[in-house]
């Protein structure tokens, strides 16, 4: 019996490992191909059928980074020799620099759009984050009057498509002076992220069990010290994966930022898109802005990896 | 130094009365232990002497000092929960020393205690340990600690042993006993098990549906239980209890149990008199105190043995009276087979008798049987139980 039940459990794992695999690299495969067109020439970016072997070069970051105008006439050969490597990459594809007048390069709007969705993103999870564990505390361990109909509300809030709200949203922000702003977008990812953290953190923090903090409190401490010391500590599982889910959603988000901002608080999804307008569509500039915009999602993904993994049944108590 | 005194203690949780009006004076360096089944508000007293729930009405007092308004941070009273709560981010140093950090303890004061206080405990060794990698008894080792190391007025306990196995909870109820012992902290401990109260207890509170049933020393609370609640939840096997009618005849009481009738005393039919019992009177017995025989012999009525349960140091043996059953403790192999025809009586010292309507004893003590007088241990004399 021992036998036949540990053998069908390692056929099992073998297939759980095989589904693993083959769905890993289905997720992958996008990545994949967005990284080697970001550094593929563009001929061969759009070649048909797709080239597989490739000379990778860095030119798209280049571009990516600068401002540039077509070549009217082949660049002479002195300037050639005195451009930096990097120049010459550009140069090469038939572009030249755009300069200022001091004759320094001027850089494109990438490093500010990029700027810009980081101070969001992290302003926008650190308060979303901070509102929605204090709430769902409160939820988890007081008797809240109409505890249900609250929560209800607050999840109602993500019951339609936001995109619904977007002209009302518009209008308002215009009347406010909030387009175009941090501010404007930070409250928006919050009040958009807030319900989300709630609901997710209500469930961690449920898991919590209560003694732990009623320990703490006839240990002599205050109803806030235990909460600091004791609750947060154990909820940090919760925190990190309700960060990452926000951080992620403030971070994609396209549609309100393109409503919503053009200029200085223009986040980097529509800006990206925006570059294919601009002379030819070059897919290589697209796909390295894309590609650098995916490098701090998973940077923070692998540094939470362990508190996304670990599971909540690592407490001392007993059950 | 800390006497705990609970005056006129009310709690309702939503439409639910959990205590109701409950007195109980809880004496310095006391063992308490507060029994009943689940529901019966034991452990919610235990909670709001801590300060972990709040009391509707009634005082709570420590020293004579009423607490009930104070925080659980400044009533001075230790907790050890049913699930140990050991924070689990700490390790078993950090979990110790997590109180004496509260009163702004120095470093190095800190230290000595919790090296102390886990040496006497046994688990010095396990310092650096993490909550999750310890045994069931250790874990349960530590959240004492943790409960003593800051020398709290008080010690309240919550089935702090109920999830350990059977052995396990042996060898910590007789290490409780002696932390007691040497720390002689008044004690307030919780528990649904019999055995655990009547080893611990200087005193055990019995509770049900939010009352105080019975308080008394364990030997008081088994020997005379002040209702049918009582004499029934203490004791195991637990008592016989039957509904039953009293004749005099042939110059002796008889007390009719389905088909039979046993012989007692005539001093009962005016003890009853006295005490105004009406008809609705019920029999307490317990097995101990149903002897066997195996002749006919004067005053043994006729009966079958049913079932026989062997416990080792002693058998239980169920005797058919028509419908009803009367459960007896023999001498282990005293009846061995079912069906053997054996003779019983109810010795009239062990007699208890009950008001069926309120459960209330009749308080009705009889003399002991002239005949088993030298087998049986004299009965210890009721003094003062508190009511």
């Amino acid at each position: 019996m021992a036998v036949v039940s540990t053998r069908s459990g390692r056929l099992g794992n073998r297939i759980a490992i095989a589904v693993v695999i083959v769905v890993t690299l289905i997720f992958l495969s996008p990545i994949y191909w967005i990284t080697t067109t970001a550094f593929k020439p563009l001929v061969q970016a759009t070649s048909v059928p797709p080239s597989v072997l490739f000379e990778p070069q860095i030119t798209p970051f280049v571009k990516l980074f600068t401002k540039r105008a077509q070549l009217t006439a082949p660049v002479a050969p002195e300037v050639y020799e005195a451009a930096p490597w990097w120049e010459r990459l550009v140069l090469d594809g038939g572009e030249r620099l755009a300069r200022d007048g001091k004759g320094d390069v001027v850089f494109s709007a990438y490093p500010d759009r990029f700027i810009n969705s980081l101070i969001i993103a992290i302003t926008s999870t650190i308060l979303a984050v901070s509102m929605g564990t204090i709430t769902a505390y409160g939820f988890s361990r007081f008797r809240v009057k109409g505890e249900a109909d609250l929560l209800f509300f607050i999840l109602s809030t993500r019951m339609l498509p936001p995109i619904v709200v977007a002209i009302p949203m518009f209008l308002m922000y215009r009347a406010v002076g909030l387009n175009d702003t941090h501010v404007g977008l930070i409250i928006l990812y919050t009040a958009f992220n807030v319900s989300f953290a709630v609901w997710l953190m209500k469930g961690f923090m449920d898991e919590i069990p209560k003694e732990y903090e009623e320990a703490a409190l006839v240990d002599g401490y205050t109803r806030m010290q235990a909460f600091f010391k004791i609750v947060l500590p154990e909820a940090a599982t919760g925190i990190a994966a309700t960060a990452v889910f926000c951080f992620i959603t403030a971070w994609n988000e396209y549609a309100f930022a393109l409503i919503l901002t053009n200029r200085r608080a223009q986040t980097a999804p529509p800006f990206i898109p925006s570059q294919i307008g601009t002379g030819l569509q070059d897919w290589t500039v697209i796909a390295a802005g894309t590609v650098l915009f995916l490098i701090p999602v998973a940077i923070f993904t692998f540094l939470l990896r362990n508190h996304l993994l670990r599971g909540m049944s690592f407490g001392a108590i007993r059950k | 130094m800390a006497e705990i005194e609970l005056r006129h203690i009310d709690k309702h949780f939503g439409p639910v009365h959990v205590i109701r009006d409950v007195n109980l004076t809880v004496k310095d360096r006391e063992f308490v232990v507060f029994l009943g089944p689940s529901g019966c508000g034991k452990t919610t007293t235990l909670r709001a002497i801590a300060g972990l729930e709040e009391i509707d009405s009634g005082d709570i007092l420590l020293d004579g000092k009423p607490i009930q308004n104070l925080s659980a941070a400044d009533r001075d009273i230790a907790f050890v929960f049913q699930n140990y709560a050991l924070y689990p981010h700490f390790t078993v140093y950090e979990n110790l020393a997590f109180p004496l950090r509260a009163v702004g303890t120095s470093k190095d004061e800190v230290d000595r205690t919790v090296r102390s206080v886990g040496k006497s405990l046994g688990i010095g060794h396990m310092l650096n340990a993490r909550p999750s990698s310890l045994s069931g008894g250790d874990m349960q080792r530590v959240a004492i600690g943790r409960a003593l190391v800051r020398r709290p007025k008080a010690l309240l306990l919550d089935e702090p042993i109920g999830s350990l196995d059977a052995k396990l909870r042996e060898t910590m109820r007789v290490e409780l006993k002696r932390l007691h012992f040497e720390n002689g902290s008044t004690s307030i401990y919780v528990t649904h098990d019999q055995v655990e109260a009547m080893s611990l207890a200087d005193r055990i509170v019995v509770m049900n549906e939010g009352v105080l049933q019975q308080v008394g020393t364990p030997t008081e609370v088994y020997l005379y239980p002040a209702n049918l609640f009582v004499a029934q939840f203490i004791g195991s096997p637990i008592m016989n209890i039957s509904a039953t009618r009293i004749s005099e005849a042939d110059g002796t009481a008889r007390i009719a149990l389905d088909s039979a009738s046993f012989e007692l005393p005539r001093e009962l039919l005016g003890m009853l008199q006295q005490k105004k019992a009406g008809t609705d009177l019920s029999l307490g017995v317990r097995p101990e105190g149903v002897l066997l025989s195996h002749d006919s012999r004067a005053g043994y009525q006729p009966a079958e043995a049913h079932i026989i349960q062997p416990f080792g140091s002693f058998d239980i043996v169920d005797l058919k009276l028509g419908e009803k059953t009367l459960r007896a403790r023999t001498a282990s192999g005293f009846v061995t087979k079912a069906g053997t025809q054996v003779w019983a009586r109810i010795d009239p010292s062990q007699a208890h008798f009950f008001d069926t309507k309120s459960g209330a004893s009749l308080d009705i003590r009889l003399a002991r049987d002239e005949e088993r007088s030298r087998d049986v241990p004299t009965p210890i004399t009721r003094q003062n139980v508190e009511l």
